[in-house]
């Protein structure tokens, strides 16, 4: 047998003695396995299926042994990935640690970093947030005024974060600091440091959604050891970006219908909600909508499939990765507007009787959705990255 | 998805690349157009063709055909769609030579097929019978006669109708006009007693007639299929010409679109390059997504063809509907960014226009292929 089919064979034992039944539903929202210090777990079978996956290093699968993950190939982590579909296995943890703060620690940080910060990422043991966007700093990031000033041992911190996702529950923050005030993005420092440390405030903001994911995040005098600085003083810009590239790949996905009301399909919901005539959907107009819908949706699809077909056989320039961001939230807005159009006065509800969970859940979707295209750098500004990258139209 | 060309395919695109830069440029259509060229394409163009295995490319080697399938094909195609090359290529190649390919009886194979892949042999089909697509619709009757039948109808929009050699006509044997059933394909010589063919100059220069068949007498040996069968052949071969005009509009979306570009970068108004003008910098980058995925699906469907999966119609539909919609998009832009310079006859801009239109009318535009995709879903 192939090395990599007895990998197979055994993962899928694996899996099949160890994946709990309750893991292998679509997960709730309130079930989201977020890890960290104050973790609750509203189904305790989460915590069973976290600690069986950690203790493989496979929540992380690709990262190296020393660090806690699973030390897997590629090919290996395809394979893992393939067997818990098979059997709908739920993600074990969800984590901004797992899909942002770690790639970039693996790239950019020192030894002991690595040692003290990887593990417990895997582990789902920190939660972290990201303390990148301002007041005064959205699109134009690199503007931003949070200033580090050097204090001999340690960092002294003053300024404001905003858009800062679930600042109030997180552990630990990895955030962008100015250490030089006479450069723009040479002047920018990556630093790492505990929640828990005095002058460190976290206010949620409530959404339009009726949500709060999202803090304000004020530092006062907060003391910073000098050995959380990530990678070179003033270097911090390319770890951000690199990151936002992270965070991007983690937007773009929700164009191919994840989350809320996407159980059933459109058409499915069409003919419930409108009612059907010899097999089609009853409204001609509606019924054209919801073909656009899902052609745009393959065609986003493939393109995400032949970007990664590409990228593997080592041909094509990946100019198409560039628009991903961009296509697939405002693919995900659409989706959820034509929703909304299905659904009718059902899909207006706001909470209580008369609507079901599912058009509760579609109708607080939609408003979430219309932040896809601001949040990790708006469409405007991915529109004027492909300009100027892929086009090559000048400034 | 076919995305790694093999040795062979990465030549084939390389010849074709060439072949079609230098030896069928945009300025050949210009020629043929204000020459008034009575064969409305370019004869010795189209033999070298045949001699470079472009005219084979689906035949079999066995007829002579040079076998390199729909992928090949398909990289011709967006390579013709770069310079706005007039061929027989979708008449004869795409329609024609797959309906006898797939229908024809061992002596008509033999007959029709080698000769197509010399570039001896022009096709047509005769098919559409009014201003939409709608291959069902057909009024045209066949009329069973001993062992002849006698075909009377009028037929429009046929592609290379007025230089085809032989003719493929799809014509009704039974059931009323709108019925799925009971259409029969029948093989055509066109200078059969009867067949009256009008050529109809179209806004891209290319070639198309109306032709009507009055009590036109053809033996039942000329029967392509089973009688009564013809939708089915006409569904396959309809999805190859389908996926082979997405092709083709992949290559014109992305000459205009290269086109344009290069003009923002060259156009100086109040002082600077006009695409430094973010106006048209985001409209450009919207483009220039829509087009990525215009790529994904032509290279899908086209890998459908050749895989033989059952989901051809869905891609087919995918592809036409996107690649029509997107041609439109991009042309429409394309001219708006040239400005004044766009809507003279001097810059090719408008040409490529044209024909964006005629090939998305061809064979269903994005409103018959999102109904069709539709009714394919189950919806």
């Amino acid at each position: 047998m192939e090395p990599i089919e007895k990998f197979r064979q055994e993962t899928r034992e694996w899996l099949e003695a160890n994946c709990p039944a309750s893991m292998r539903t679509s997960m709730p929202e309130e079930e989201t396995p977020w890890g960290g210090r104050n973790a609750t777990w509203a189904n305790p079978d989460s915590k069973v299926w976290l600690d069986r996956m950690a203790s493989r290093g496979w929540t992380a699968p690709t990262w190296p042994r020393e660090y806690g993950g699973g030390g897997l190939t590629k090919e290996e982590s395809l394979v893992l990935g393939q067997e818990m579909r098979r059997i709908k296995a739920r993600q074990p943890l969800s984590s901004f640690g797992l899909w942002m703060l770690g790639p970039a620690l693996l790239e950019f940080a020192n030894e002991e970093q690595k040692r003290e910060h990887l593990p417990p990422i895997v582990r789902g043991e920190i939660r972290w947030c990201q303390g990148y966007s301002e007041p005064g700093a959205g699109s134009d990031l690199a503007g931003l005024q949070t200033k580090a000033e050097d204090k001999g041992d340690y960092y002294l911190v003053n300024g404001q974060k905003i858009w800062t996702s679930y600042a109030d529950k997180a552990d630990w923050i990895f955030c962008l600091v100015r250490t030089d005030t006479a450069k723009k993005h040479d002047g920018i420092s990556f630093l790492l440091f505990d929640m828990t440390t005095p002058g460190v405030e976290a206010r949620p903001i409530t959404m339009i959604s009726g949500a709060s994911p999202f803090c304000e995040t004020f530092f006062t005098d907060v003391k910073v050891p000098k050995k959380n600085l990530v990678g070179e003083l003033n270097k911090g810009w390319t770890i951000a970006k690199r990151l936002l590239q992270h965070e991007r790949d983690m937007i773009s996905g929700m164009g191919l219908g994840s989350g809320v009301g996407s159980s059933a399909s459109l058409e499915a919901l069409a003919k419930d909600y409108f009612g059907e005539a010899n097999g089609r959907v009853a409204s001609a107009a509606l019924r054209e909508h919801i073909a656009k819908q899902k052609m745009d949706g393959k065609a986003f699809a493939l393109t995400l499939q032949r970007t990664a077909e590409e990228a593997k056989a080592g041909i094509g320039t990946g100019a198409a990765s560039s628009i991903f961001k961009y296509y697939g939230t405002e693919l995900n807005k659409r989706r959820y507007e034509l929703l909304l159009e299905i659904l009718g006065t059902q899909g207006l509800g706001w909470e209580g009787e008369g609507f079901t969970e599912e058009e509760l859940g579609v109708t607080r979707s939609w408003l979430r959705s219309k932040g896809n295209s601001i949040e990790g750098g708006t469409s405007e500004v991915q529109l004027n990255v492909v300009a100027k990258r892929v086009l090559g139209l000048p400034d | 998805m076919a995305l790694v060309l093999t040795e062979e395919q990465q030549l084939l695109r390389d010849t074709a690349t060439q072949f079609f830069q230098e030896r069928v440029p945009v300025a050949n259509l210009r020629r043929l157009r204000d020459t008034k060229e009575p064969a409305g394409f370019d004869r010795g163009a189209w033999k070298e063709m045949a001699d470079l295995g472009f005219a084979g490319i689906l035949i079999s080697e066995k007829y002579g055909g040079t076998d390199f399938g729909p992928v090949g094909l398909g990289l011709v195609l967006e390579q013709a769609g770069r310079t706005l090359a007039a061929s027989p290529l979708v008449s004869t190649v795409l329609l024609c030579g797959s309906a006898v390919q797939l229908a024809g009886s061992a002596t008509q194979r033999q007959d029709i097929l080698p000769a197509i892949a010399a570039g001896e042999l022009i096709m047509a089909l005769a098919l559409e019978e009014g201003p939409h697509h709608n291959p069902t619709h057909i009024a045209t009757r066949a009329v069973a006669e001993g062992s002849s039948y006698r075909i009377s109808g009028k037929k429009t929009f046929v592609l290379d109708g007025h230089v085809a050699d032989r003719l493929i006509v799809a014509a009704r044997t039974s059931g009323k006009d709108d019925d799925k059933s009971g259409i029969t394909l029948f093989l055509v010589d066109a200078k059969t007693k009867g067949v009256s063919i009008e050529r109809t100059l179209m806004v891209d220069s290319r070639n198309a007639a109306n032709i009507s068949f009055d009590n036109v007498v053809v033996s039942a040996d000329n029967v392509l299929g089973s009688v009564d069968g013809g939708t089915d052949v006409l569904d396959q071969v309809l999805d190859i010409a389908r996926i082979g005009l997405s092709a083709e509009l992949l290559g014109l979306v992305q000459a205009v679109f290269d086109q344009t570009v290069d003009y923002l970068k060259e156009r100086k108004q109040f002082g600077v390059v006009i695409g430094s003008f973010q106006a048209l910098k985001h409209r450009a980058a919207d483009m220039f997504a829509e087009i990525e995925l215009c790529r994904s699906v032509v290279l899908d469907a086209l890998s459908a063809l050749e895989a033989r999966r059952n989901d051809v119609p869905q891609a087919a539909s995918l592809a036409k509907a996107r690649l029509s919609d997107t041609a439109r998009v991009v042309t429409n832009e394309g001219l708006q960014m040239h400005g004044g310079m766009g809507m003279t006859d001097q810059f090719d801009v408008g040409l490529y226009m044209k024909r964006a239109r005629v090939a998305a009318a061809t064979f269903g535009d994005g409103n018959f292929h999102r109904d069709r995709y539709a009714t394919l879903e189950g919806f």
